[in-house]
């Protein structure tokens, strides 16, 4: 087996008691001392600090062409409106292949001079291949090493970031803006993946440690761990890439045709002209029969992903599969997220998700299971 | 008490043993969210697997320390599985049972052997 890779916190994270486990070819941490349920229930109340610096950090710019001639080039890639992402604006999207499954999901922003997205850890080899290989070659596509990535979430993560660097409340959600701290330019947005205000910063990865333990002496906020990640994006209906999208799973299935703004479908200004654009533009008007859905387990046992759903308690008639699942901390009940065949379940029908031979009815529900937060205004 | 590989720990509790988990199995599993019990009444061989736990992050088993009859179960813990990670040598016991052959208490683990297995 090769070695795990180290991020810049990896002394840090260490210093701080956490439990690592191997991530995307990383080390990371999946927990410190207070566990992941405290850990998520203070990210909610108050503010948590995430190491993400295994994600890919993509910078897509040319010397000898336009943003615009870089935004038209990317619209061939993303189903998403790049040429109408604004300077210093920040936008979901993803890459579909031929078939409209999904490559890799990300965030990418208009950084002025460039674009800056940032994607999956365990995607990034691929997708800088993909993009690279598919781009004018008057595109230069830099996977950067040198920064590191981390989040800063919850409803205090403003004042706890401002206490750093400075004035933040001017930043709305999906706002991108440079700072400097100690002579260097952090790259902050405001976003995140907890389904909640706060943040992103990238930042020299030489400037990261210092960074995190002056955020940490602060009062509200606490370390948090993949496994917290996981709880939060799940309980906000978030997707998790090799989870919930995959190749062969495509972005209206997926539930995120709300991503695909009016003026890339059938009747918008630049409609298609897109890798997967027949699939998904098809369905789009047509809705697919297998679909993403939420999920409410009866009883207290988690149902995880892989687990077989059926409607019937002696696993006739499988229905579909949950691609996640487990205990939400702010409810107190386990939830689900999984996939239906619309074909084989009517609404109305009885769910049972199959466990170590067991049947566990389940009940349909609807996304998120807990409220987003975002600063939009 | 005894202890088993498995961080089990066992206890004598009149005819029968009292079983449970080590504080250092707790600990490793996390914040415990659901724990299904057997009968009672349930014949069990050592290595079986009798209990399931699952913490927030993955699922667990436990398996049958010894041979044996599952006595009484402790609802409580499947009422409230947070009982486990705050007092799991205590309140927080998972089942009795009557062992097949009384002897085999003795070839488990004593308190001192089970901290250096641990260590």
């Amino acid at each position: 087996m090769t070695e795990l890779k180290k991020t810049a916190l990896y002394d840090l994270h260490r210093s701080l008691g956490a439990k690592s486990i191997p991530f995307a070819g990383y080390e990371m941490p999946v927990n410190y001392p207070i566990g992941i349920m405290k850990e998520h229930l203070y990210c909610r109340k108050s503010a948590g600090l995430f190491d993400v610096s295994h994600m890919g950090q993509l910078v897509i710019s040319s010397n000898t062409q336009s943003m615009q001639f870089i935004a038209n080039e990317l619209e061939k890639l993303l189903p998403i409106d790049i040429l109408g992402l604004g300077e210093d604006r920040q936008r979901y999207g993803f890459l579909p292949n031929k078939q409209g499954g999904i490559i890799d999901d990300l965030m990418i922003s208009n950084r002025g001079d460039h674009y800056f997205a940032v994607i999956n850890a365990s995607r990034k080899e691929i997708d800088f291949k993909y993009i690279k290989e598919n781009i004018s070659r008057e595109i230069d596509v830099d996977l950067i090493n040198t920064r590191a990535l981390i989040a800063i979430q919850g409803p205090q993560s403003e004042k706890i970031l401002s206490n750093q660097i400075g004035e933040l409340s001017s930043l709305k959600y999906l706002d991108v803006k440079n700072f400097s701290y100690k002579g260097e330019i952090l790259w902050v947005s405001r976003s995140g993946y907890t389904g909640q205000d706060g943040f992103e910063i990238s930042l020299p990865n030489s400037l990261c440690e210092v960074f995190c333990k002056n955020i940490l002496e602060q009062d509200g906020v606490e370390p948090i761990g993949l496994g917290a990640r996981d709880t939060l994006r799940l309980e906000c209906g978030l997707c998790l890439y090799g989870q919930d999208l995959n190749e062969t799973i495509t972005p209206i299935e997926a539930g995120l045709k709300w991503a695909i703004q009016k003026v890339r479908r059938t009747g918008g200004e630049r409609e298609g002209g897109f890798v997967g654009q027949e699939k998904i533009l098809k369905q789009i008007e047509e809705h697919p029969h297998f679909k993403r859905e939420a999920f409410f387990p009866d009883g207290k046992a988690p149902l995880r992903s892989g687990t077989k759903l059926f409607s019937d308690d002696s696993g006739k008639n499988e229905i579909g599969v949950i691609t996640s699942g487990g205990y939400s901390p702010s409810l107190e009940r386990p939830i689900s997220m999984g996939y239906l065949n619309h074909n084989k379940f009517k609404i109305g029908n009885p769910i049972f998700g199959e466990l170590r031979t067991k049947f566990f009815p389940m009940k349909l529900t609807k996304l998120p299971f807990v409220a987003t937060s975002f600063k939009r205004n | 008490m005894k202890f088993t590989e498995e961080h089990e720990w066992l206890e004598h509790d009149g005819d029968t043993v009292k079983v449970g988990i080590t504080e250092y199995a707790a600990e490793q599993l996390g914040d415990i969210v659901f724990i299904e019990l057997p009968d009672e009444g349930t014949l069990v061989t050592k290595g079986q697997e009798i209990v399931v736990i699952e913490s927030v992050k993955a699922a667990s088993d436990i398996l049958a320390p010894l041979d044996g009859e599952i006595t009484e179960i402790n609802n409580a813990i499947v009422e409230d599985p947070s009982m486990v990670n705050n007092d799991p040598t205590g309140e927080a016991w998972f089942f009795k049972m009557s062992l097949k052959n009384q002897g085999d208490l003795d070839g488990l683990m004593s308190e001192d052997e089970y901290k250096k297995h641990i260590e």
